[in-house]
């Protein structure tokens, strides 16, 4: 057992870190990325893209894309390594995600070799920015229940319909977009993939505030839009097929979520002081302190464990799939904690508080990491189905024609 | 990175599944539970096959394998319930003469340990409350120990104590269990598969194991035997959520598997993932371990406290799932229940450990601290 980078890997973290110290500013001592810092300063979409062009031009772009998408071909384990050294950087890197890690691998896969010339190296450069059109009112946890419509006609496909909760599209160049095309089968039969060109005549796009007050996401209207046949990826009716792809990779990603951890509750519980003297002298912040601080190192860990897996060229077992499930509530305890252990100052908002209002924005961004890209209950009945092999839920719809089966009125 | 087991060892770990998977099924562990004295024949068996002294050096008649093995053998000996001395003997009094006793203290009991002849433990616990070596009391003089200790693991069929007090010369003592003024007075207890006993000294003769100086070294003995507790409470707390995963797949209510009922699949899920940060956790103290880390104290305390909150969990939830027949005699449930609450409290509860993480991590970032 040993932690220690084999002479390959360290090499290409010390390559990974000479472009980061070229082509970035190492984020200041205890400044945490956020997720409403950041992506809502002004110019942040353009600096992001010229990063990631820079990034691409060096070859730190898709590492672990293979040579004939035109990545590096490169090993998971290379991936990890870039991708832990580049989080000490301030840098914006999380809007390509969709695009490199979910819709062009997918793509890539499922798609033509004229699909893989065309979009591979402008997604890899940061030139064209992605975004998943999957949920919809209808429709998130039980994706395949979607109704947006595609309908052939001649060499192409007539789109209508709704897609919500779109990250991004406002800002974003292509789509990777789940429609029905066949009502009459059951539910997850009757599902195209598609890539749709989000500047179609017929596309509306209106963001949506979030608690936060941000607008990271969107409603994305369809109006008779076309798309040509040629953007169609796998077969017609294989769409929930070509979607498993995307949703694999979505749920059982190993990025940490962004905030306030241990580091920052630590700091804070130093800053102050509670009834019986200072917060770190007090058992039951101590307790809740040490809890947080296993849990972290758990999943650590955990991705420790996943990463020597892939660096042996095996398949990680099924353990990653907590990693989303644990992180998303302790961010969540946390910030809540941080917050009450201010007390009525805990209120007030913004940079004046200790660690610059930091508790304050996870408390407002929290719920969505327990949502998006699977939501609590969805990633425990994964566990519970895939790895423990208890049996699925019983479903009121199964077998039946799209058409028929039941709604309510949400 | 390698963050895994060797090879041999992950072989070992296959060896002693398949091994006590037949040669100690609960069943086992249940004639301990109905007053049948412990199985010193399972005992020599182990040590036969080398896993008593597997870490000890072959010169004291061990297998040399280091003490990722003992890793591997507490995780399946927890897995399978054995009602065996193996915290005591092996990960407490072998592991406490092998870093503090005499060459000759060495020469003669360590041998004896490794093939099983002697069965040997540690006597800790002074009374309620958190543990403390610099608290513990007794008084040792001119090679005579007077001292009381309570809940002692396997001190009614050891042959030979080891006492933490603090003394002349020494933290820690050897008894011989049969020695004058030696009284072990066994004690009912929450598990009765690893019985406890009460040990009273009264000028009871005392050989000084001249390694351990002080109280950091009693204190650095338990954290090395916590990497290892982790581990079997980790074997526990997966045997039993297999347990109830079996048993949800298998019993039906209102027409269907109980499996297939969100609540208990969410609870089950939510024990696997207790189970996996353990296993992570405990995987970075057997790193510790094995390297001698500075890091140990914080990984064991890591590994101890997700060790305990697994096999809370799975066990308590193991029950749950069984509905009524959980809560009898006659099923195996509170087998796995009693056992990793007995896991949870032997070297201090979670409690404790959760405040001395926190002390290590007060020391450790103190802005002033060199690096
Ligand atoms: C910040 C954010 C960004 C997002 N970005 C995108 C994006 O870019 N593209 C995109 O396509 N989508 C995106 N989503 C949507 C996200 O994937 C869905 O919100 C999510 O899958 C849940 O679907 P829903 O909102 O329809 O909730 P529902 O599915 O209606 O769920 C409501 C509640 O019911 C529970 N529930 C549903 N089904 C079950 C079941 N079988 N068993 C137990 N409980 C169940 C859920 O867990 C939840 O608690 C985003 C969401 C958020 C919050």
């Amino acid at each position: 057992m040993d932690f220690d980078d084999t002479p390959d890997e360290a090499e290409f973290r010390a390559a990974a870190r000479a472009f980061l110290d070229a082509n970035a500013t190492l984020r200041a001592p205890g400044a945490v990325e956020g997720y409403r810092r950041g992506q809502d300063k002004p110019g942040a979409l353009e600096a992001a893209k010229d990063f990631q062009r820079r990034k691409a031009e060096a070859g730190f772009a898709g590492i672990n894309w293979p040579v004939e998408w035109g990545g590096r071909g490169g090993t998971q384990i290379q991936q990890i390594i870039y991708d832990q050294e580049e989080a000490r950087y301030d840098v914006l890197t999380g809007i390509f995600g969709i695009g490199i890690n979910l819709a062009l691998p997918t793509i890539c896969t499922w798609g033509t070799d004229a699909h893989r010339a065309r979009f591979a190296g402008p997604c890899l450069r940061g030139e064209e920015v992605w975004c998943q059109l999957f949920s919809e009112p209808a429709g998130g946890s039980d994706l395949a229940a979607l109704r947006t419509r595609a309908v052939r006609d001649g060499d192409g496909w007539v789109v209508n319909g709704q897609k919500i909760w779109t990250s991004g599209a406002h800002y974003c160049d292509f789509g990777i977009l789940v429609a029905r095309t066949d009502p009459d089968r059951p539910k997850h039969e009757g599902l195209s993939y598609f890539i749709l060109d989000m500047k179609s005549p017929g596309v509306e796009i209106r963001p949506i505030r979030q608690i936060s007050g941000s607008a990271h996401f969107n409603e994305v209207f369809f109006t008779d839009v076309r798309i040509p046949d040629d953007r169609r990826v796998g077969p017609v009716g294989a769409g929930w097929k070509v979607a498993l792809t995307t949703l694999m990779r979505e749920r059982y990603g190993m990025r940490a979520a962004p905030g306030p951890d241990f580091e920052e509750a630590f700091a804070l519980a130093r800053s102050v002081t509670l009834e019986d003297g200072p917060a770190l002298a007090t058992a039951a912040v101590r307790e809740k302190l040490a809890e947080w601080y296993t849990r972290t190192q758990g999943l650590r860990f955990t991705r420790f464990r996943t990463m020597t897996a892939l660096s042996r060229g095996q398949t990680p077992g099924p353990e990653s799939s907590i990693i989303k499930l644990v992180a998303g509530n302790k961010l969540q305890e946390i910030a809540a904690w941080g917050l009450d252990l201010l007390g009525m100052a805990g209120s007030e908002s913004g940079d004046a508080l200790p660690l610059g209002g930091l508790f304050e924005e996870a408390l407002l961004y929290a719920p969505a990491l327990r949502i998006a890209g699977g939501t609590d209950e969805i990633m425990r009945n994964i566990i519970a189905e895939r790895v423990l092999g208890l049996p699925p839920d019983i479903r009121a719809d199964k077998g039946m024609a799209f058409r028929d089966v039941p709604t309510g009125p949400r | 990175m390698n963050f895994d087991f060797p090879d041999e060892l992950k072989q070992l770990r296959a060896e002693a599944r398949r091994f006590l998977t037949d040669r100690c099924p609960p069943a086992v562990a249940r004639r301990a539970l109905e007053g049948t004295p412990p199985d010193r024949a399972l005992w020599s068996e182990l040590a036969a096959m080398g896993w008593i002294g597997a870490a000890l050096p072959e010169r004291h008649g061990g297998a040399g394998l280091g003490q990722l093995a003992l890793c591997v053998l507490s995780e399946e000996l927890g897995r399978s319930l054995a009602p065996v001395p193996w915290a005591s003997s092996v990960c407490l009094a072998g592991e406490a003469l092998s870093a503090f006793g005499s060459p000759a203290q060495q020469a003669h009991w360590l041998p004896r340990l490794a093939a099983g002849e002697v069965v040997a433990t540690l006597a800790l616990a002074a009374g309620p409350g958190p543990f403390d070596p610099a608290r513990l009391g007794g008084a040792v003089s001119a090679g005579r120990i007077t001292a009381s200790r309570v809940a002692v693991a396997d001190a009614a069929t050891a042959d030979l104590l080891l006492v933490a007090a603090p003394g002349p010369g020494s933290w820690l003592w050897l008894v011989a269990r049969d020695a004058p003024g030696v009284r072990v007075q066994p004690t009912e207890g929450i598990d009765p598969t690893r019985p406890i006993a009460r040990v009273e000294l009264h000028d009871a003769p005392a050989e000084p194991l001249p390694g351990a100086a002080d109280a950091a070294d009693v204190r650095r003995l338990i954290d090395r035997a916590a990497v290892l507790a982790a581990f079997e409470q980790l074997g526990t707390a997966e045997a039993a959520l297999t347990m109830a995963t079996d048993y949800a797949r298998e019993r039906y209510a209102f027409g269907r598997p109980i499996g297939s009922f969100q609540a208990i699949k969410h609870k089950l899920a939510d024990v696997y993932v207790a189970v996996e940060l353990a296993r992570s956790n405990a995987y970075y103290g057997a790193w510790a371990l094995e390297a001698n880390s500075a890091e140990l104290p914080v990984a064991a305390a890591v590994a101890r406290i997700a060790g305990c909150e697994a096999g809370w969990i799975a066990t308590r939830e193991n029950i749950q799932t069984h509905g009524g027949m959980g809560f009898t005699w006659a099923s195996d449930c509170h087998l796995y229940y009693r056992r990793a609450r007995a896991q949870a409290l032997a070297l201090g509860s979670a409690r404790e450990w959760k405040h001395r993480l926190i002390d290590l991590l007060a020391t450790r970032n103190r802005p002033d601290r060199p690096e």
